[in-house]
């Protein structure tokens, strides 16, 4: 078991000094002169040489790869080029408002969902599963911003039943915060949706597949016993992960949301780094966002070994 | 000898005595039988008419600007009404599926292409070569693919070329964890030990005897990717990193629409966002098609 944690560990901190060589890359692949962007195109060209030194951006790209990611690591996540400013607090910022908005994402999907996948797997094949099926993949795939155009004109404009911003006033109740966060979160959960049910409906098909929710039904026990003390409790395992691994794609789709929806979270805050090739920002922004999803997953990894005892036990990658 | 096994099904599957289309051609009725399949393909044909014929059947000049019919309500005369700078909407939206049309499927070729290589060298190499480009492979997936994208195209310049290449490169590892999995279940079957046997070279085995038989999952996984590349290309458009106004694309007209919602201007962004949504519910009900006849 502590081997299996150890390794699983191990695994992951490989993936994630990888994912701070790529991100740290990608900023440099983005074109532009740091010290030109700041003092603008009408610079002298000595001024720029000399912010350029004072950043720091004219030294060895190792060097700085060292310095950037060791300030990571003590929590010293560097000082934005745009807001000239330190850049931890602003990712601490939207961090906390995208959660909010995930957090709500979450809490209507999860249950929703594996409602969802285990009625499909109940009816498997029928008129009730086509539709959960066809309907999930669709959802899946259907751009963040074409479901939250079509929400936003039906309940917000022609109906009036949600507001249709995500920001609520300064000082706003938590039931404030809370009704204009339901819009923005549907783009969200339709995409969520298809995933989750997915899963759920294929382990819940398994576990009625298998030999001791036979076994259960044949020693007479009632149906709806079967699939609440022996089939969901198996079924739910491989939903635990699915969920997990969702949080990357949850935080691309903030991306889209909060852009359309004028909310100041942490992928409008990337996106805006993006365009205004704030490096630190957007370096900080990234990272953060791939430990987030690395420590989702390794919890997932665990959560499901330490329910199912296959894994806990034999020595399963 | 190599090319009658690359014929027969897997092996698994004959012993199971599974029924698997044994050639193209039984395939392609299964299809043509399929509800889910033709419905979706009378849908994408409609859109790849409007985009290849759409300049010329389109009722307007998409670019063209009347300044003094702008935010035109949807009536006779304009049947999508008009935007902002009152051009047509309906044309827009007609001529708007070409870019589309072009960069999602030829992304999802390229990213099938380059995936299905990675993922057989990793699942017959196995070893460390499976665990380093494994370590890659997680580390890239551990980034929302629409960031990748955004960051790369930013850098790049957005042009389809670019589009292509870059969503091709995000989505191929993606398709290399679906292809190292289904070489995996393949590598340990009598007819790999036998092509060893006769001394057959690895680029050999991985493509022209394992490649054959790993083709319905990578077909499988090809037509439900088009779906999300068909995401891709619409949400990097309407982050503005798509090709260059003033060409009509549903992404990038809703993104210079969406600020005149709340004026009561819904017909501007509703009809790209329906045109997109009817090209992702068509995509999705030919890939559930082809998987339920790959797949039975």
């Amino acid at each position: 078991m502590a081997k299996y944690f150890l390794k699983r560990l191990g695994l992951s901190l490989v993936s994630l000094w990888l994912l701070s060589v790529i991100v740290f890359y990608a900023g440099q692949v983005l074109p532009g002169d740091p010290g030109q962007f700041i003092l603008g195109p009408f610079a002298a060209h000595s001024a720029v040489v000399a912010l350029d030194h004072q950043l720091g951006v004219d030294r060895p790209l190792l060097t700085q790869y060292w310095s950037w990611i060791s300030g990571f690591v003590r929590g010293d996540m560097g000082t934005s080029y745009e807001y000239q400013a330190p850049v931890a607090p602003f990712i601490g910022h939207a961090a906390v408002q995208s959660l909010k908005l995930a957090g709500v994402a979450f809490v209507i999907v999860v249950p929703l969902s594996i409602l969802g996948g285990v009625l499909a797997a109940l009816k498997a094949g029928g008129i009730v599963d086509r539709v959960i099926s066809i309907g999930g993949l669709t959802g899946t795939t259907m751009p963040e911003f074409v479901s939250g155009i079509v929400v936003i004109e039906l309940l917000a404009i022609a109906f009036k039943i949600f507001p249709a911003t995500a920001t609520s006033p300064p000082g706003s109740s938590l039931l404030t915060q809370l009704d204009h966060l339901i819009l923005p979160a549907i783009p969200l959960v339709l995409v969520l949706f298809g995933y989750i049910s997915r899963m759920a409906r294929a382990g819940t098909i398994e576990a009625l597949d298998s030999d001791y929710a036979r076994t259960a039904s044949l020693k007479g026990l009632r149906r709806s016993l079967v699939i609440f003390r022996h089939v969901l409790r198996n079924s739910l395992l491989p939903t635990i992960t699915v969920i997990a691994t969702q949080m990357g794609y949850l935080i691309g789709g903030l991306v889209v949301v909060e852009t359309l929806f004028t909310y100041q979270g942490i992928g409008s805050l990337v996106l805006g780094a993006v365009t205004s090739k704030d490096f630190p920002m957007l370096e900080a922004g990234i990272l953060s966002i791939g430990v987030v999803y690395m420590l989702a997953t390794l919890a997932a990894d665990i959560a499901y070994s330490v329910l199912n005892p296959r894994i806990r036990l034999g020595g399963v990658e | 000898m190599a090319s009658t096994d690359a014929i027969l099904p897997p092996p698994e599957l004959r012993k199971l005595g599974r029924a698997v289309p044994e050639s193209p051609r039984t395939v392609t009725q299964q299809l043509v039988r399929s509800p889910s399949f033709l419905t979706g393909s009378t849908i994408v044909v409609f859109w790849i008419v409007c985009a290849v014929f759409g300049t010329a059947f389109a009722p307007r000049n998409p670019l063209a600007q009347n300044l003094l019919d702008t935010n035109a309500r949807p009536s006779g005369t304009y049947w999508f009404g008009t935007d902002q700078l009152g051009r047509d909407v309906l044309s827009r939206v007609i001529v708007g599926a070409r870019n589309i049309l072009i960069i999602a499927p030829i992304a999802t070729l390229l990213g099938t292409v380059v995936g299905t290589a990675l993922g057989l060298v990793m699942g017959y190499f196995g070893r460390w070569v499976d665990i380093l480009v494994g370590r890659v492979v997680e580390a890239v997936l551990a980034l929302p693919v629409i960031i990748v994208a955004v960051l790369f195209v930013r850098a790049l310049g957005p042009t389809i070329p670019t589009l292509i290449v870059v969503i091709g490169f995000v989505f191929a590892p993606l398709i290399a964890r679906t292809v190292r999995a289904a070489v995996l279940a393949e590598r340990d079957l009598d007819y790999i030990a036998a092509a060893h046997l006769r001394g057959e070279k690895a680029p050999h085995i991985m493509f022209a005897e394992i490649l054959p038989n790993v083709l319905p999952p990578i077909l499988v996984e090809f037509t439900v990717r088009v779906g999300y590349a068909i995401f891709t290309v619409a949400t990097l458009s309407f982050l503005g990193l798509g090709p260059a106004p003033p060409t009509p694309d549903w992404g990038a007209d809703i993104a210079a629409n969406y600020d005149v919602i709340s004026a009561g201007f819904w017909w501007e962004t509703l009809f790209p966002a329906l045109a997109i949504a009817s090209l992702v519910i068509a995509v999705n009900l030919i890939a559930d098609g082809v998987e339920s006849v790959l797949a039975q």
